[in-house]
Protein backbone atom coordinates (compact mmCIF):
# COMPACT_ATOMS: atom_id res chain seq x y z
CA UNK A 1 0.00 0.00 0.00
CA UNK A 2 3.11 2.53 -0.10
CA UNK A 3 4.24 1.83 -3.42
CA UNK A 4 2.87 4.47 -5.55
CA UNK A 5 1.02 3.92 -8.95
CA UNK A 6 0.34 7.39 -9.94
CA UNK A 7 2.92 10.92 -9.82
CA UNK A 8 1.34 13.89 -11.28
CA UNK A 9 4.09 16.27 -11.71
CA UNK A 10 3.80 19.93 -12.34
CA UNK A 11 0.04 19.49 -14.12
CA UNK A 12 -1.28 22.82 -15.94
CA UNK A 13 -4.60 22.58 -17.73
CA UNK A 14 -6.03 25.45 -19.63
CA UNK A 15 -9.17 25.80 -21.03
CA UNK A 16 -8.72 28.45 -23.69
CA UNK A 17 -6.65 30.62 -22.05
CA UNK A 18 -8.07 29.86 -18.66
CA UNK A 19 -5.57 28.41 -16.55
CA UNK A 20 -7.60 25.47 -14.92
CA UNK A 21 -5.28 23.17 -13.29
CA UNK A 22 -2.61 24.71 -11.77
CA UNK A 23 1.21 23.06 -11.19
CA UNK A 24 -0.67 20.12 -10.04
CA UNK A 25 1.51 17.65 -7.78
CA UNK A 26 0.40 14.20 -6.33
CA UNK A 27 1.44 11.16 -5.12
CA UNK A 28 -1.40 8.67 -5.69
CA UNK A 29 -0.68 4.84 -3.94
CA UNK A 30 -1.22 2.03 -5.34
CA UNK A 31 -4.22 -0.37 -3.68
CA UNK A 32 -5.75 2.75 -1.80
CA UNK A 33 -8.49 5.52 -1.88
CA UNK A 34 -8.11 8.68 -2.64
CA UNK A 35 -10.63 11.73 -2.16
CA UNK A 36 -10.11 14.83 -4.31
CA UNK A 37 -12.74 17.76 -2.42
CA UNK A 38 -12.99 21.00 -2.74
CA UNK A 39 -15.97 23.55 -4.26
CA UNK A 40 -17.48 23.59 -7.66
CA UNK A 41 -15.46 24.51 -10.28
CA UNK A 42 -12.24 23.97 -7.83
CA UNK A 43 -10.85 21.58 -11.21
CA UNK A 44 -11.21 18.74 -8.96
CA UNK A 45 -13.55 16.88 -11.77
CA UNK A 46 -10.66 18.16 -14.75
CA UNK A 47 -8.25 16.91 -12.19
CA UNK A 48 -9.70 13.20 -12.67
CA UNK A 49 -10.37 13.37 -16.39
CA UNK A 50 -6.58 13.91 -16.51
CA UNK A 51 -6.05 10.73 -15.24
CA UNK A 52 -7.30 9.02 -18.26
CA UNK A 53 -7.03 11.34 -21.05
CA UNK A 54 -10.96 12.19 -20.77
CA UNK A 55 -10.25 15.71 -21.76
CA UNK A 56 -8.90 14.87 -24.88
CA UNK A 57 -12.34 14.75 -25.93
CA UNK A 58 -12.82 18.63 -25.10
CA UNK A 59 -12.34 20.93 -27.35
CA UNK A 60 -9.50 23.79 -26.97
CA UNK A 61 -8.04 22.09 -24.03
CA UNK A 62 -3.79 21.82 -23.38
CA UNK A 63 -2.57 20.48 -20.73
CA UNK A 64 1.17 20.56 -19.30
CA UNK A 65 3.32 18.44 -17.38
CA UNK A 66 3.33 14.68 -16.74
CA UNK A 67 0.99 11.76 -14.91
CA UNK A 68 3.04 9.11 -14.76
CA UNK A 69 1.45 5.47 -14.45
CA UNK A 70 3.65 3.21 -13.10
CA UNK A 71 6.56 5.03 -14.17
CA UNK A 72 5.12 5.82 -17.33
CA UNK A 73 3.96 8.93 -18.33
CA UNK A 74 0.53 8.98 -19.94
CA UNK A 75 0.48 12.06 -22.35
CA UNK A 76 3.86 10.63 -23.97
CA UNK A 77 2.96 10.98 -27.49
CA UNK A 78 3.67 6.97 -28.01
CA UNK A 79 0.94 6.50 -25.84
CA UNK A 80 -2.31 4.19 -26.78
CA UNK A 81 -5.58 6.08 -25.17
CA UNK A 82 -7.49 2.48 -25.83
CA UNK A 83 -4.60 0.47 -23.53
CA UNK A 84 -4.70 3.98 -21.12
CA UNK A 85 -8.39 3.84 -20.61
CA UNK A 86 -8.48 -0.25 -20.16
CA UNK A 87 -5.88 0.23 -16.98
CA UNK A 88 -7.61 3.64 -15.78
CA UNK A 89 -11.24 2.85 -15.76
CA UNK A 90 -14.04 5.58 -14.88
CA UNK A 91 -17.14 5.48 -13.45
CA UNK A 92 -19.45 8.67 -13.78
CA UNK A 93 -21.55 10.91 -11.50
CA UNK A 94 -24.88 9.99 -13.30
CA UNK A 95 -25.04 6.42 -13.88
CA UNK A 96 -24.77 5.52 -17.54
CA UNK A 97 -25.76 2.33 -18.55
CA UNK A 98 -26.00 1.85 -22.21
CA UNK A 99 -29.10 1.08 -23.30
CA UNK A 100 -28.57 -2.56 -23.70
CA UNK A 101 -29.45 -6.03 -21.87
CA UNK A 102 -26.94 -5.92 -18.28
CA UNK A 103 -24.95 -8.72 -19.59
CA UNK A 104 -24.19 -6.83 -22.64
CA UNK A 105 -23.63 -4.14 -20.43
CA UNK A 106 -20.69 -5.69 -18.26
CA UNK A 107 -19.55 -7.40 -21.57
CA UNK A 108 -18.99 -4.34 -23.57
CA UNK A 109 -15.23 -3.69 -22.47
CA UNK A 110 -14.36 -7.40 -22.55
CA UNK A 111 -15.94 -7.61 -25.89
CA UNK A 112 -14.36 -4.42 -27.09
CA UNK A 113 -11.01 -5.73 -25.74
CA UNK A 114 -11.01 -8.74 -27.59
CA UNK A 115 -12.39 -11.56 -25.47
CA UNK A 116 -14.98 -13.39 -27.48
CA UNK A 117 -15.45 -17.07 -26.16
CA UNK A 118 -18.84 -16.96 -24.48
CA UNK A 119 -18.08 -19.02 -21.71
CA UNK A 120 -14.68 -16.53 -21.04
CA UNK A 121 -17.30 -13.37 -21.02
CA UNK A 122 -19.70 -15.02 -18.93
CA UNK A 123 -17.29 -15.78 -16.51
CA UNK A 124 -15.86 -12.38 -16.34
CA UNK A 125 -19.54 -10.70 -16.33
CA UNK A 126 -20.17 -12.98 -13.31
CA UNK A 127 -16.71 -11.83 -11.83
CA UNK A 128 -17.41 -8.08 -12.46
CA UNK A 129 -21.06 -8.01 -10.95
CA UNK A 130 -20.12 -10.03 -8.08
CA UNK A 131 -17.00 -7.20 -7.63
CA UNK A 132 -19.72 -4.54 -7.98
CA UNK A 133 -22.37 -6.10 -5.01
CA UNK A 134 -24.71 -6.43 -7.70
CA UNK A 135 -24.68 -9.77 -8.82
CA UNK A 136 -27.24 -11.59 -6.64
CA UNK A 137 -29.58 -8.92 -7.00
CA UNK A 138 -29.43 -9.00 -11.04
CA UNK A 139 -28.24 -12.93 -11.70
CA UNK A 140 -32.07 -13.71 -12.44
CA UNK A 141 -32.20 -11.31 -15.41
CA UNK A 142 -28.67 -10.81 -16.80
CA UNK A 143 -30.86 -10.72 -20.27
CA UNK A 144 -33.37 -7.48 -19.24
CA UNK A 145 -32.22 -3.59 -20.23
CA UNK A 146 -30.18 -2.28 -17.94
CA UNK A 147 -32.15 0.84 -17.76
CA UNK A 148 -35.00 -0.91 -15.85
CA UNK A 149 -32.49 -1.11 -12.65
CA UNK A 150 -32.86 1.49 -10.09
CA UNK A 151 -30.53 4.05 -9.79
CA UNK A 152 -28.48 2.51 -7.17
CA UNK A 153 -28.49 -0.66 -9.28
CA UNK A 154 -27.38 1.08 -12.16
CA UNK A 155 -24.45 2.96 -10.75
CA UNK A 156 -23.14 -0.36 -9.13
CA UNK A 157 -23.82 -2.24 -12.66
CA UNK A 158 -21.71 0.93 -14.34
CA UNK A 159 -18.78 -0.38 -11.68
CA UNK A 160 -19.20 -3.78 -12.95
CA UNK A 161 -18.82 -2.16 -16.30
CA UNK A 162 -15.53 -1.01 -15.33
CA UNK A 163 -14.43 -3.78 -13.28
CA UNK A 164 -15.00 -5.99 -16.32
CA UNK A 165 -11.84 -5.08 -18.27
CA UNK A 166 -10.12 -5.69 -15.22
CA UNK A 167 -8.22 -1.77 -14.40
CA UNK A 168 -5.87 -1.11 -12.25
CA UNK A 169 -7.08 1.90 -11.63
CA UNK A 170 -10.64 3.05 -10.90
CA UNK A 171 -11.69 6.68 -11.60
CA UNK A 172 -14.97 7.62 -9.61
CA UNK A 173 -16.44 11.27 -10.65
CA UNK A 174 -18.99 11.79 -7.52
CA UNK A 175 -20.53 8.32 -7.74
CA UNK A 176 -23.38 8.54 -5.22
CA UNK A 177 -24.33 12.43 -5.84
CA UNK A 178 -27.06 11.02 -8.32
CA UNK A 179 -28.10 8.37 -5.12
CA UNK A 180 -30.42 7.98 -2.19
CA UNK A 181 -28.04 7.51 1.17
CA UNK A 182 -28.92 3.27 1.25
CA UNK A 183 -27.36 2.81 -2.43
CA UNK A 184 -24.55 5.61 -1.05
CA UNK A 185 -23.93 3.24 1.52
CA UNK A 186 -23.67 0.40 -0.47
CA UNK A 187 -21.41 2.26 -3.26
CA UNK A 188 -19.04 2.94 -0.35
CA UNK A 189 -18.60 -0.20 1.07
CA UNK A 190 -18.25 -1.20 -2.17
CA UNK A 191 -15.02 1.63 -2.59
CA UNK A 192 -13.65 -0.18 0.93
CA UNK A 193 -13.24 -3.61 -0.40
CA UNK A 194 -12.23 -2.54 -3.78
CA UNK A 195 -8.72 -0.98 -3.10
CA UNK A 196 -7.92 -4.33 -2.08
CA UNK A 197 -7.70 -5.08 -5.43
CA UNK A 198 -7.60 -1.43 -7.25
CA UNK A 199 -6.35 1.76 -6.92
CA UNK A 200 -9.55 4.17 -6.25
CA UNK A 201 -9.55 7.85 -7.06
CA UNK A 202 -13.05 9.55 -6.04
CA UNK A 203 -14.08 12.91 -6.29
CA UNK A 204 -16.33 14.11 -4.08
CA UNK A 205 -18.74 16.85 -2.81
CA UNK A 206 -19.52 14.65 0.68
CA UNK A 207 -16.59 15.22 3.13
CA UNK A 208 -17.79 12.94 5.19
CA UNK A 209 -17.78 10.37 2.27
CA UNK A 210 -14.23 11.73 1.92
CA UNK A 211 -13.05 11.21 5.74
CA UNK A 212 -15.00 7.54 5.85
CA UNK A 213 -13.64 6.05 2.57
CA UNK A 214 -10.44 7.55 1.74
CA UNK A 215 -6.73 7.18 2.78
CA UNK A 216 -5.12 10.02 1.22
CA UNK A 217 -7.61 13.18 0.66
CA UNK A 218 -6.13 16.34 -1.73
CA UNK A 219 -8.49 19.69 -1.30
CA UNK A 220 -8.41 21.54 -4.41
CA UNK A 221 -9.09 25.31 -4.53
CA UNK A 222 -9.62 27.21 -7.64
CA UNK A 223 -7.41 25.05 -9.66
CA UNK A 224 -4.53 24.14 -7.55
CA UNK A 225 -3.82 21.51 -4.32
CA UNK A 226 -4.09 23.38 -1.04
CA UNK A 227 -3.09 20.63 0.75
CA UNK A 228 -2.32 16.72 -0.01
CA UNK A 229 -1.71 14.20 2.73
CA UNK A 230 -3.31 10.97 4.73
CA UNK A 231 -6.87 11.80 5.35
CA UNK A 232 -6.71 11.36 9.40
CA UNK A 233 -4.28 13.75 9.48
CA UNK A 234 -5.89 16.20 7.37
CA UNK A 235 -8.95 16.09 8.36
CA UNK A 236 -8.22 16.30 12.03
CA UNK A 237 -5.09 18.84 11.96
CA UNK A 238 -5.54 20.51 8.63
CA UNK A 239 -2.26 22.82 8.21
CA UNK A 240 -4.07 25.44 5.85
CA UNK A 241 -6.60 28.06 7.06
CA UNK A 242 -8.38 27.41 3.59
CA UNK A 243 -8.66 23.60 4.24
CA UNK A 244 -9.92 23.99 8.33
CA UNK A 245 -12.64 26.83 6.82
CA UNK A 246 -13.66 24.16 3.81
CA UNK A 247 -14.01 20.78 5.85
CA UNK A 248 -15.66 23.04 8.77
CA UNK A 249 -18.06 23.91 6.10
CA UNK A 250 -17.22 27.80 6.45
CA UNK A 251 -17.20 27.91 3.15
CA UNK A 252 -17.90 26.25 -0.23
CA UNK B 1 -77.05 35.26 -4.00
CA UNK B 2 -74.11 37.18 -2.42
CA UNK B 3 -70.61 37.63 -3.91
CA UNK B 4 -69.73 34.95 -1.42
CA UNK B 5 -70.50 31.73 -3.44
CA UNK B 6 -68.55 29.81 -5.31
CA UNK B 7 -71.72 28.35 -7.46
CA UNK B 8 -71.43 30.55 -10.25
CA UNK B 9 -70.10 28.98 -12.90
CA UNK B 10 -70.09 31.33 -15.92
CA UNK B 11 -70.76 30.06 -19.31
CA UNK B 12 -68.38 30.93 -22.22
CA UNK B 13 -69.81 31.24 -25.66
CA UNK B 14 -66.22 32.10 -26.96
CA UNK B 15 -64.65 29.04 -25.39
CA UNK B 16 -67.03 26.44 -27.00
CA UNK B 17 -67.46 28.18 -30.38
CA UNK B 18 -63.30 28.17 -30.52
CA UNK B 19 -63.07 24.14 -29.01
CA UNK B 20 -65.52 23.55 -31.45
CA UNK B 21 -63.74 25.32 -34.39
CA UNK B 22 -60.90 23.18 -33.75
CA UNK B 23 -62.61 20.18 -33.61
CA UNK B 24 -63.97 20.83 -36.89
CA UNK B 25 -60.57 21.57 -38.39
CA UNK B 26 -59.53 18.70 -37.13
CA UNK B 27 -62.31 16.50 -38.46
CA UNK B 28 -62.17 18.03 -42.19
CA UNK B 29 -58.74 17.24 -42.54
CA UNK B 30 -59.42 13.62 -41.38
CA UNK B 31 -62.42 13.59 -43.55
CA UNK B 32 -60.95 14.73 -46.53
CA UNK B 33 -58.14 12.39 -46.56
CA UNK B 34 -60.28 9.85 -45.95
CA UNK B 35 -63.00 10.96 -48.54
CA UNK B 36 -59.50 11.07 -50.92
CA UNK B 37 -58.52 7.58 -50.41
CA UNK B 38 -62.19 6.28 -50.31
CA UNK B 39 -62.67 7.53 -53.83
CA UNK B 40 -59.37 6.73 -54.83
CA UNK B 41 -60.74 3.34 -53.99
CA UNK B 42 -64.20 3.51 -55.32
CA UNK B 43 -62.90 3.96 -58.62
CA UNK B 44 -60.14 1.94 -59.11
CA UNK B 45 -61.32 -1.12 -57.57
CA UNK B 46 -62.94 -2.29 -60.40
CA UNK B 47 -60.10 -2.04 -62.49
CA UNK B 48 -57.90 -3.93 -59.87
CA UNK B 49 -57.54 -7.80 -60.88
CA UNK B 50 -55.22 -10.58 -60.51
CA UNK B 51 -54.59 -9.83 -64.50
CA UNK B 52 -54.07 -6.14 -63.51
CA UNK B 53 -51.58 -7.08 -61.02
CA UNK B 54 -49.82 -9.73 -62.86
CA UNK B 55 -49.28 -8.04 -66.90
CA UNK B 56 -48.26 -5.68 -68.44
CA UNK B 57 -49.83 -3.39 -71.06
CA UNK B 58 -49.79 -4.49 -74.62
CA UNK B 59 -51.67 -3.74 -77.54
CA UNK B 60 -50.55 -6.99 -78.92
CA UNK B 61 -52.03 -9.65 -76.41
CA UNK B 62 -54.94 -6.81 -75.38
CA UNK B 63 -53.86 -6.84 -71.53
CA UNK B 64 -54.21 -4.01 -69.38
CA UNK B 65 -51.65 -4.40 -66.58
CA UNK B 66 -49.11 -2.61 -63.87
CA UNK B 67 -46.88 -5.23 -63.13
CA UNK B 68 -43.67 -3.82 -64.99
CA UNK B 69 -44.47 -0.68 -62.87
CA UNK B 70 -44.76 -2.55 -59.78
CA UNK B 71 -41.29 -3.77 -60.56
CA UNK B 72 -39.96 -0.62 -61.52
CA UNK B 73 -41.15 1.26 -58.53
CA UNK B 74 -39.19 -1.38 -56.09
CA UNK B 75 -36.35 -0.65 -58.45
CA UNK B 76 -36.49 2.83 -57.78
CA UNK B 77 -37.08 2.52 -53.83
CA UNK B 78 -34.57 0.00 -53.12
CA UNK B 79 -31.90 1.54 -55.52
CA UNK B 80 -32.25 4.98 -54.21
CA UNK B 81 -32.26 4.15 -50.30
CA UNK B 82 -29.10 1.40 -51.50
CA UNK B 83 -27.85 4.90 -52.71
CA UNK B 84 -29.26 7.22 -49.84
CA UNK B 85 -29.34 5.88 -46.49
CA UNK B 86 -25.03 5.00 -46.21
CA UNK B 87 -24.41 8.10 -47.60
CA UNK B 88 -27.01 10.43 -45.92
CA UNK B 89 -26.27 8.57 -42.40
CA UNK B 90 -22.89 8.92 -42.71
CA UNK B 91 -22.88 12.70 -43.32
CA UNK B 92 -25.22 12.87 -40.25
CA UNK B 93 -22.70 11.05 -38.56
CA UNK B 94 -20.00 13.47 -39.67
CA UNK B 95 -21.86 16.67 -38.78
CA UNK B 96 -22.85 15.47 -35.14
CA UNK B 97 -19.61 13.58 -34.05
CA UNK B 98 -16.47 14.50 -36.12
CA UNK B 99 -16.81 17.83 -37.30
CA UNK B 100 -16.22 20.70 -35.12
CA UNK B 101 -19.40 23.21 -35.67
CA UNK B 102 -18.50 25.85 -37.31
CA UNK B 103 -18.57 27.45 -40.61
CA UNK B 104 -18.49 24.21 -42.43
CA UNK B 105 -20.63 22.33 -40.38
CA UNK B 106 -23.22 25.44 -41.20
CA UNK B 107 -22.66 25.29 -44.78
CA UNK B 108 -22.88 21.70 -45.25
CA UNK B 109 -26.71 22.33 -42.85
CA UNK B 110 -27.55 24.80 -45.40
CA UNK B 111 -26.95 23.28 -48.61
CA UNK B 112 -29.13 20.38 -47.50
CA UNK B 113 -31.80 21.83 -46.36
CA UNK B 114 -31.84 24.33 -49.73
CA UNK B 115 -31.50 21.08 -51.22
CA UNK B 116 -34.92 20.30 -49.77
CA UNK B 117 -36.49 23.08 -50.96
CA UNK B 118 -36.07 23.15 -54.94
CA UNK B 119 -38.70 21.82 -56.99
CA UNK B 120 -38.64 17.79 -58.13
CA UNK B 121 -38.27 18.84 -61.53
CA UNK B 122 -35.17 21.07 -61.61
CA UNK B 123 -33.19 17.46 -60.11
CA UNK B 124 -35.09 15.54 -63.34
CA UNK B 125 -33.28 18.10 -65.36
CA UNK B 126 -30.00 18.12 -63.74
CA UNK B 127 -30.32 14.39 -63.38
CA UNK B 128 -31.07 13.82 -67.59
CA UNK B 129 -28.13 16.13 -68.08
CA UNK B 130 -25.58 14.58 -65.81
CA UNK B 131 -26.75 11.30 -65.15
CA UNK B 132 -28.46 10.36 -68.66
CA UNK B 133 -26.05 12.47 -71.10
CA UNK B 134 -22.65 13.45 -68.81
CA UNK B 135 -22.32 9.73 -66.95
CA UNK B 136 -24.56 8.00 -69.83
CA UNK B 137 -26.62 6.02 -67.97
CA UNK B 138 -29.66 7.33 -70.69
CA UNK B 139 -32.88 7.08 -69.38
CA UNK B 140 -32.69 4.00 -67.12
CA UNK B 141 -33.85 3.36 -63.52
CA UNK B 142 -29.90 3.73 -61.84
CA UNK B 143 -30.54 7.10 -63.66
CA UNK B 144 -33.66 7.73 -61.72
CA UNK B 145 -32.49 5.91 -58.63
CA UNK B 146 -29.58 8.80 -58.43
CA UNK B 147 -31.79 11.82 -59.31
CA UNK B 148 -34.09 10.57 -56.14
CA UNK B 149 -31.10 9.76 -54.14
CA UNK B 150 -29.77 13.77 -54.58
CA UNK B 151 -33.64 14.40 -53.47
CA UNK B 152 -34.51 12.03 -50.67
CA UNK B 153 -30.53 12.94 -48.92
CA UNK B 154 -31.69 15.91 -46.97
CA UNK B 155 -34.40 13.85 -45.00
CA UNK B 156 -32.42 11.03 -44.12
CA UNK B 157 -29.26 13.96 -43.05
CA UNK B 158 -31.82 15.58 -40.97
CA UNK B 159 -33.54 12.76 -39.75
CA UNK B 160 -30.20 10.59 -38.76
CA UNK B 161 -28.80 13.78 -37.47
CA UNK B 162 -32.12 14.73 -35.10
CA UNK B 163 -31.82 10.82 -33.58
CA UNK B 164 -28.46 11.03 -33.03
CA UNK B 165 -28.72 14.31 -31.22
CA UNK B 166 -31.25 12.85 -28.70
CA UNK B 167 -28.69 10.20 -27.60
CA UNK B 168 -27.19 11.44 -24.23
CA UNK B 169 -23.59 12.61 -24.21
CA UNK B 170 -23.16 9.75 -20.93
CA UNK B 171 -23.38 7.07 -23.59
CA UNK B 172 -20.55 8.86 -25.69
CA UNK B 173 -18.41 9.01 -22.61
CA UNK B 174 -19.37 5.85 -21.00
CA UNK B 175 -18.14 4.04 -24.03
CA UNK B 176 -14.77 6.83 -25.09
CA UNK B 177 -13.71 5.74 -20.93
CA UNK B 178 -13.59 2.51 -21.61
CA UNK B 179 -11.04 2.71 -24.29
CA UNK B 180 -13.74 2.58 -27.36
CA UNK B 181 -12.58 3.84 -30.39
CA UNK B 182 -15.09 6.74 -31.78
CA UNK B 183 -15.98 4.46 -34.55
CA UNK B 184 -16.75 1.33 -32.41
CA UNK B 185 -18.67 3.77 -30.05
CA UNK B 186 -20.61 5.02 -33.00
CA UNK B 187 -21.12 1.69 -34.29
CA UNK B 188 -21.98 -0.39 -30.64
CA UNK B 189 -23.73 2.42 -28.85
CA UNK B 190 -25.08 4.94 -31.21
CA UNK B 191 -26.52 3.92 -34.36
CA UNK B 192 -28.66 0.94 -32.21
CA UNK B 193 -29.84 3.72 -30.51
CA UNK B 194 -30.60 6.51 -33.54
CA UNK B 195 -31.85 3.46 -35.99
CA UNK B 196 -35.82 4.24 -34.83
CA UNK B 197 -35.17 7.97 -36.16
CA UNK B 198 -32.89 6.99 -39.35
CA UNK B 199 -36.05 4.52 -40.28
CA UNK B 200 -38.45 7.52 -39.62
CA UNK B 201 -36.21 8.87 -42.31
CA UNK B 202 -36.43 6.64 -45.01
CA UNK B 203 -39.98 6.16 -44.26
CA UNK B 204 -40.52 9.72 -44.84
CA UNK B 205 -38.13 9.43 -48.73
CA UNK B 206 -39.84 6.06 -49.40
CA UNK B 207 -42.91 8.58 -49.22
CA UNK B 208 -41.16 11.32 -52.14
CA UNK B 209 -40.11 8.13 -54.18
CA UNK B 210 -42.88 6.82 -54.52
CA UNK B 211 -45.05 9.78 -54.97
CA UNK B 212 -42.18 11.28 -57.54
CA UNK B 213 -42.87 11.94 -61.11
CA UNK B 214 -41.36 14.96 -62.52
CA UNK B 215 -38.03 13.94 -61.46
CA UNK B 216 -38.46 10.56 -63.03
CA UNK B 217 -40.08 10.84 -66.16
CA UNK B 218 -36.60 12.26 -67.98
CA UNK B 219 -34.20 10.09 -65.80
CA UNK B 220 -36.10 6.73 -65.59
CA UNK B 221 -38.14 7.18 -68.44
CA UNK B 222 -41.53 5.20 -68.52
CA UNK B 223 -41.13 1.48 -69.66
CA UNK B 224 -43.43 -1.21 -68.91
CA UNK B 225 -41.57 -4.05 -69.83
CA UNK B 226 -41.08 -7.12 -66.89
CA UNK B 227 -37.30 -8.07 -66.61
CA UNK B 228 -36.95 -11.24 -68.84
CA UNK B 229 -36.05 -14.15 -66.72
CA UNK B 230 -34.86 -17.34 -67.58
CA UNK B 231 -31.79 -19.82 -67.60
CA UNK B 232 -29.38 -20.42 -64.99
CA UNK B 233 -29.60 -18.60 -61.44
CA UNK B 234 -26.57 -16.60 -62.37
CA UNK B 235 -27.90 -15.85 -65.80
CA UNK B 236 -30.87 -14.31 -63.79
CA UNK B 237 -29.13 -12.26 -61.50
CA UNK B 238 -27.40 -11.10 -64.56
CA UNK B 239 -30.76 -10.14 -65.83
CA UNK B 240 -32.16 -8.83 -62.77
CA UNK B 241 -28.98 -6.32 -62.03
CA UNK B 242 -29.21 -5.59 -65.78
CA UNK B 243 -32.57 -3.98 -65.57
CA UNK B 244 -31.27 -1.31 -63.54
CA UNK B 245 -29.58 -0.28 -66.60
CA UNK B 246 -32.83 -0.12 -68.48
CA UNK B 247 -35.86 2.54 -68.83
CA UNK B 248 -38.87 1.89 -66.65
CA UNK B 249 -41.94 3.89 -65.84
CA UNK B 250 -42.94 3.64 -61.80
CA UNK B 251 -46.46 3.73 -61.04
CA UNK B 252 -46.93 7.21 -60.32
CA UNK B 253 -45.39 7.62 -63.93
CA UNK B 254 -47.72 5.02 -65.00
CA UNK B 255 -50.53 6.48 -63.56
CA UNK B 256 -49.51 10.26 -65.23
CA UNK B 257 -49.68 8.88 -68.32
CA UNK B 258 -52.70 6.60 -68.49
CA UNK B 259 -54.48 9.85 -67.08
CA UNK B 260 -53.09 11.60 -70.21
CA UNK B 261 -54.47 9.46 -72.20
CA UNK B 262 -57.54 9.77 -70.27
CA UNK B 263 -57.65 6.23 -69.05
CA UNK B 264 -59.04 7.18 -65.69
CA UNK B 265 -59.80 3.68 -64.13
CA UNK B 266 -56.64 2.10 -65.23
CA UNK B 267 -55.02 5.92 -63.54
CA UNK B 268 -56.86 5.33 -60.25
CA UNK B 269 -56.35 1.38 -60.23
CA UNK B 270 -52.66 2.08 -60.09
CA UNK B 271 -53.33 4.76 -57.61
CA UNK B 272 -55.04 2.04 -55.13
CA UNK B 273 -51.73 0.15 -55.38
CA UNK B 274 -49.62 3.20 -54.92
CA UNK B 275 -51.45 3.65 -51.44
CA UNK B 276 -51.30 0.13 -50.55
CA UNK B 277 -47.91 0.18 -51.05
CA UNK B 278 -46.95 3.11 -49.01
CA UNK B 279 -49.06 2.15 -46.32
CA UNK B 280 -47.95 -1.58 -45.94
CA UNK B 281 -43.85 0.11 -45.95
CA UNK B 282 -44.69 2.44 -43.43
CA UNK B 283 -46.59 -0.39 -41.34
CA UNK B 284 -43.04 -2.06 -42.07
CA UNK B 285 -41.20 0.10 -40.72
CA UNK B 286 -42.83 1.34 -38.08
CA UNK B 287 -43.07 -2.23 -37.01
CA UNK B 288 -38.93 -2.45 -36.99
CA UNK B 289 -38.55 0.47 -35.03
CA UNK B 290 -40.96 -0.62 -32.72
CA UNK B 291 -38.84 -3.87 -31.94
CA UNK B 292 -35.89 -1.66 -32.18
CA UNK B 293 -36.89 -0.09 -29.32
CA UNK B 294 -38.09 -2.62 -27.10
CA UNK B 295 -35.03 -4.65 -27.66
Amino acid sequence: MEKSKLLVKDLNLYYGANRALKDVEMEIRDKAVTALIGPSGCGKSTFLKCINRMNDLVENVRIRGQVLLDGENIYDRRVDTTLLRKKVGMVFQQPNPFPMSIYDNVAYGPRLHGVKAKQELDSIVEEALKGAAIFEEVKDRLKKPALGLSGGQQQRLCIARALAVRPEVLLMDEPTSALDPISTSKVEELMEALKKSYTVVVVTHNMQQAARVSDDTAFFLLGAVVEFGPTAALFSRPRDKRTEDYITGRFG
Amino acid sequence: MTGDTLYHKKKRPLEALLLGAVYGAASVSVLLLCGVIGYVFAKGAGTLSWSFLTTVTSALKQTVGIAGNLVNTLYIIVLTLLAATPIGVGAAIYLNEYAKPGRLVRLIEFTTETLSGIPSVLFGLFGMVFFGEVLGLGYSLLSGAFTLTLMVLPLIVRNAQEALRTVPDSYRSGALGMGASRWHMIRTILLPSAIPGILTGIILAVGRIVGESAALLFTAGSARLLPRLGGGLLENVKKLGGKALESGGTLTIELYLQMQNGKYDVAFGAGCVLIVIVLCINLWMKLLAGRWKTR
